[in-house]
């Protein structure tokens, strides 16, 4: 028999060591949290401040010449990023598929296994190939090359995103569509695509934020540009290599605009970010 | 009596031949009929009903060998198009599986539109309303047609794939235990509309329960181990097995 005493004093300490690691766990969060609502409210409180309509629509003015904006940054953003997923998309979502459809073949294992090492690859390494595949056949720097490269990140990640998508897409509905006598093709594209859209869109959606705030690989391919240009044979200017170049540089106006950069940047990727949690959690209300 | 479909020495295998799952299965399944297939778990029943129109080349590292013929026509033909077959020989699986992306009267039509059937909308919904008489629903979903065909109860769901299955206007229907996810009342449904479809359609039901076969079948196979242990008539087959192991299986002394 326990006596009631050691029995409440076991309650008691069970109690304490629970409140314990409960008060752990809870700082660990908070630590966790802390880093980034440092980040955010500086990127914040030193961006918002240097944030005008300029910013917008200007390009860079020369040294020493305050003013001016990052409008060519921006659109360069959206360009590079733009002709990146017309190659990175289909060509991500189509080796998706085949990974779905044939997990076990060679062909099959060898994809795996190298989106996996693209995917872990640094993205520097994948900017010095893009330069030697890209910029020195074509002997300039150019947005076609920056577009390549940051393609090159994204489709691993759309692969993959893809082959797990299509993978959830019960084996009940393929079946179904199959002994309906809908060929082989079209049960991949009208049955498993389309049940898998929502989560592959999101795949997509996420991979365009990552590609977005690339730098190394811009730096010796799409070069970065003051002018306006949307030449994909020149060099073009996007919002994390002209942050990083104005970051680095001595002048004060320049610095400030750095930060600007940094905030819209933060911005766009934040606006994907909420447009996927949008896009799932409506996912969520259909009733699968 | 016609014989609509016939199998001859059919072996099939699973894992890349490691695996024996049919041993020289001679089977004929008269027109217009039902045919019952019943026999323990693991013995082949579905892998069999599978074979009957290719879809058991669809699990990977599955194959089968021997002659299955629709009306004399060896659907095993390498020059054939499992598709093709497919269309003359329908399937209702085990679990509903209605496309989730699409309306009820879209799951409906999925088979016609999905093969690049060139009609009118007017002629599509006349299939898709004759398919849903067919199958028993109309009454219940006439005017939700628009809703998805997930929204539906499980025994609705099963009706709905039948008449997904029907639209397509195949010969033969085969039935993989369609009622093991339903309830008695949704069963008893689903049996009526088998006695209701025979005179079309010539169908061919994997079953567990004894009692269903007893129902709706005109004739029985039992299947023991990859074999076809004993095929008969029905009542015969209930009342009078000329073999030890059916008898043992239908008094539940095994399986």
């Amino acid at each position: 028999m326990i006596s009631p005493a050691v029995a409440v004093s076991r309650e008691f300490r069970r109690k304490l060591k629970s409140d314990l690691m409960i008060a752990v766990t809870a700082l660990a969060t908070l630590l966790a949290l802390v880093p980034l609502f440092l980040v955010l409210g500086y990127l914040i409180s030193k961006g918002a401040s240097s944030l005008n309509l300029d910013f917008f629509i200007r390009t860079p003015r020369p040294v020493g010449e305050p003013g001016g904006g990052m409008a060519n940054a921006i659109v360069g953003t959206f360009e590079l990023v733009g002709m990146a997923c017309l190659a990175g998309v289909p060509i991500g979502i189509g080796a998706g598929l085949y990974l779905a459809e044939h997990p076990l073949s060679t062909l099959g294992r060898a994809i795996r296994f190298a989106a996996d090492i693209t995917m872990g690859m640094p993205s520097i390494v994948i900017g010095i190939f893009a330069y030697a595949v890209v910029v020195r056949p074509m002997h300039e720097f150019s947005a076609l090359a920056g577009a390549f490269a940051l393609a090159v990140i994204m489709i691993p990640l759309v692969t993959r995103t893809t082959e797990e998508m299509v993978k959830l897409v019960p084996r009940e509905l393929r079946e179904a569509a199959l002994a309906l006598g809908v060929p082989r093709w079209r049960t991949s594209l009208s049955i498993v695509v389309r049940t898998a859209l929502t989560g592959i869109a999101t795949g997509v959606i996420l991979a365009i934020a990552r590609i977005a705030g690339e730098t190394a690989p811009l730096l010796f391919t799409a070069f970065g540009n003051q002018f306006w240009s949307t030449s994909v044979t020149h060099p073009i200017a996007a919002l994390t290599v002209q942050v990083y170049a104005f970051a680095i540089s001595p002048f004060a106006d320049w610095q400030r605009q750095a930060w600007a950069g940094a905030l819209v940047l933060t911005c766009i990727v934040l606006a994907l970010e909420i447009g996927v949690r949008w896009m799932t959690s409506g996912a969520a209300r259909v009733p699968r | 009596m016609a014989d609509k479909l016939i199998c001859r020495r059919l072996n099939a295998f699973y894992n890349h031949g490691q695996i024996q799952a049919l041993r020289n299965v001679d089977l004929a399944v008269g027109a217009n009929l039902v045919t019952a297939i019943i026999g323990p778990s693991g013995c082949g029943k579905s892998t069999l009903v599978r074979c009957l129109n290719r879809m058991h080349e669809e699990v990977p590292g599955a194959s089968a060998q021997g002659e299955v013929l629709l009306d004399g026509e060896d659907i095993y033909d390498p020059g054939l198009d499992p598709a093709r077959v497919r269309r003359r020989i329908g399937m209702v699986f085990q679990k509903p599986a209605p496309f989730p992306t699409m309306t009820i009267a879209e799951n409906v039509a999925a088979g016609l539109r999905l093969n690049s059937a060139r009609m009118s909308r007017a002629e599509l919904d006349e299939i898709v309303e004759r398919s849903l008489h067919h199958a028993a629903l109309w009454d219940e979903v006439k005017d939700r047609l628009a809703e998805p065909g997930v929204s539906l109860s499980g025994g609705q769901q099963q009706r709905l794939c039948v008449a997904r299955a029907l639209a397509v206007e195949p010969e033969v229907l085969l039935m993989d235990e369609p009622c093991s996810a339903l309830d008695p009342i949704s069963t008893a449904r689903i049996e009526e509309l088998l006695l209701e479809l025979k005179d079309s359609y010539t169908i061919v039901i994997v079953t567990h329960n004894m009692q269903q076969a007893a129902r709706t079948s005109d004739y029985t196979a039992f299947m023991y181990n990859g074999e076809l242990v004993e095929f008969g008539d029905t009542k015969q087959i209930f009342t009078n097995p000329s073999r030890p192991e059916t008898e043992d299986y239908i008094t539940g002394r095994f399986g």
